[in-house]
């Protein structure tokens, strides 16, 4: 094991000054303008931000770069959700704000000041499995599974979606009701990039816990 | 990514006014352009005005028998809105072939209008692009340029205009209403809210600095066939080569408007007069595609006759 502490003490400040790079100079023209040692650059002030993450709610003070994604993984230190592009193409870090999925690396942390967040850590742990993170084992719905958190968050706001009615591009009558469908799923799923290439396997998990059967095991 | 300041407002005349205040400053909607371009430090705000909780969240009936669909009505949201899917459903179906699931989630009304172009070399910082450096030049032409656009190009720009909403907006009529900073309201016909290229490509709409999208209103319903088809290269989650919004009557005259096309989203009303055969030719006309995006041509057209035709059979 890495000492995490050290490790998070690293990343956390290079974070909250936006990065190395920028923490670098940033120091310099504090140095240059001679401002007070224990003033925190004026141009970026922090702000005070307040999640429910996972049910437990939680302030810390952030730069307002920082993106939700950026905050899950280094400030609540929830590494379950991952980066994959980091510009909404690929859904790795996929996680559910309010009730809804989103990409949490294309919103910025201090947006969602006091809402409701699960991560792939909320959904379930070891030994309480959530039903879709069980069918993703049962069903090996990953290879690497670097994808697998998004995957499973976008999977469980999936179905929710299609009960409440939601249509998408597969739904034929867009003012009918849309049933559960593998057509449906894909679909709604194209948001979640697999460079493993689990597709096959990751529908089979979903029939199944939408109650479908599907596949081989049909 | 640049540091900025940020500030939340409360009510719509509130963010006009800070965004008068603040040199530098720019709004935040759903943020899934506007931080995609700032990450790549193509869009530099010094100031964020924070619009997600202003209200504006609504989709109202209004007198006409129409509707008033707020800026901040995330994409998803006016999808499955039921007026809209039964009224309104060339409108749902544009938003969902668009984006993602996750994407349109956090999209909203305002941003999704107002989203920049896909141009390759917009988004190459080390590349000449009028539109990002004005005067600079345009690597696209001469370039990598088989998705942009053949209609309402320029020798500044070829970019074409990436939404899928804005198309179905364009057939239905819709009318964007604004607020500026000292609380003087406005109401633009999206036919005029795009702006062609011209020789200042930067300058992308009819907005003024600080001015804030509220609303986009529907007139009432019309009546026909109402269809979204959208061509690209995989089958979801990618955007336009072609697209056609249309609304299509039993028997008379066919409203069309063309996406993945023009440098706006693409609608002649006076070549929906005739016959369906050759509405295509009539609405193409004037384009100067390149040798690689010259295929946009056969494929607009016939993707244009195939839903004329499966609409009226
Ligand atoms: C991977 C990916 C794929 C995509 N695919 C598609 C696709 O296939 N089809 C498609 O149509 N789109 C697609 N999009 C684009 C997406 O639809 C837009 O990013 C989204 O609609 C922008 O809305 P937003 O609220 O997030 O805007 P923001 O990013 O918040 O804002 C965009 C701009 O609008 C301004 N703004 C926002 N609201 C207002 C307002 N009320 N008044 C004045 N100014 C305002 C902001 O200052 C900013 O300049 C895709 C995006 C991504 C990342
Ligand atoms: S087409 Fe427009 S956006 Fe693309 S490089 Fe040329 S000027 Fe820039
Ligand atoms: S990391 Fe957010 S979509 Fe790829
Ligand atoms: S399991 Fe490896 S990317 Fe999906």
């Amino acid at each position: 094991m890495m000492p995490t502490s050290t490790a998070f003490d690293v990343s956390r400040r290079g974070v909250l000054a936006g990065g190395v790079a920028t923490a670098a100079t940033a120091s310099v023209s504090i140095a240059a303008d001679a401002a007070p040692q224990s003033a925190p650059a004026s141009a970026e002030p922090r702000v005070p931000v307040t999640l429910k993450v996972n049910g437990k709610s939680n302030r810390v003070d952030l730069d307002p770069r920082t993106t939700l994604l950026d905050a899950l993984r280094e400030h609540w230190k929830l590494t379950g959700t991952k980066k994959g592009c980091d510009h909404g193409q690929c859904g790795a870090c996929t996680v559910i704000v309010e009730g809804r999925r989103i990409n949490s690396c294309l919103t910025l942390a201090v947006m969602h000041d006091g809402e409701a967040v699960t991560t792939i850590e909320g959904l379930g742990e070891p030994g309480d499995l959530h039903p879709m993170q069980a069918a993703f084992v049962e069903h090996d719905g990953y290879q690497c599974g670097y994808c697998t958190p998004g995957q499973i968050c976008s999977a469980v706001a999936v179905l929710d979606e299609i009960k409440a009615g939601i249509p998408s591009h597969a739904t034929a009558d867009v003012a009918a009701q849309p049933a559960f469908s593998i057509e449906e799923v894909k679909e709604r799923m194209s948001g979640n990039i697999c460079r493993c290439g689990a597709y096959a396997n990751i529908f089979d998990a979903i029939a199944d816990v939408a109650g479908e059967a599907r596949g081989a095991r049909a | 990514m640049k540091a900025f300041t940020y500030e939340r407002a409360a009510t719509p005349a509130e963010a006009a006014a800070a965004a008068a205040r603040t040199p530098g400053a720019k709004f935040i909607a759903g943020g899934t352009n506007l931080l995609d371009l700032m990450k790549l430090e193509i869009e530099t705000p010094r100031h964020l005005i924070d619009v997600n909780r202003i209200g504006l969240d609504k989709v109202e009936d209004t007198p006409d028998g129409g509707l008033r669909i707020g800026a901040l009505v995330r994409n998803t949201d006016l999808a499955a809105h039921p007026r809209v899917r039964r009224d309104y459903a060339v409108l749902t179906r544009a938003l969902v072939s668009g984006a993602s699931g996750q994407l349109r989630n956090k999209a909203t009304t305002g941003g999704n209008l107002l989203q920049r172009v896909r141009c390759p070399y917009f988004y190459d910082t080390a590349k000449p692009c009028n539109k990002r450096k004005p005067g600079s030049g345009c690597a696209a032409i001469g370039g990598f340029n088989r998705g942009l656009a053949v209609l309402g190009t320029s020798e500044a720009c070829i970019a074409q205009h990436p939404s899928d909403m804005a198309v179905a907006m364009r057939v239905l009529d819709a009318m964007v209403e604004t607020v500026k900073p000292d609380g003087a309201t406005r109401t633009i016909p999206i036919a005029d809210f795009h702006k062609l290229p011209g020789t200042t490509p930067h300058i992308e709409n009819a907005l003024e600095a600080g001015e804030l999208i509220t609303a986009v209103t529907l007139p009432a319903p019309v009546t026909g066939t109402h269809v979204y088809r959208k061509v690209r290269d995989r089958s979801s989650y990618a955007f336009a080569l072609v697209s056609v919004a249309a609304i299509v009557p039993s028997d008379g005259r066919a409203r069309v408007a063309l996406g993945g096309v023009g440098t706006k989203p693409w609608r002649v009303e006076s070549a929906e007069a005739g016959d369906d055969a050759g509405m295509g030719k009539r609405i193409l006309a004037g384009a100067k595609p390149t040798t690689q995006n010259a295929f946009k041509l056969p494929l607009a057209e016939r993707t244009l006759t195939a839903v004329l035709a499966d609409a009226r059979s």
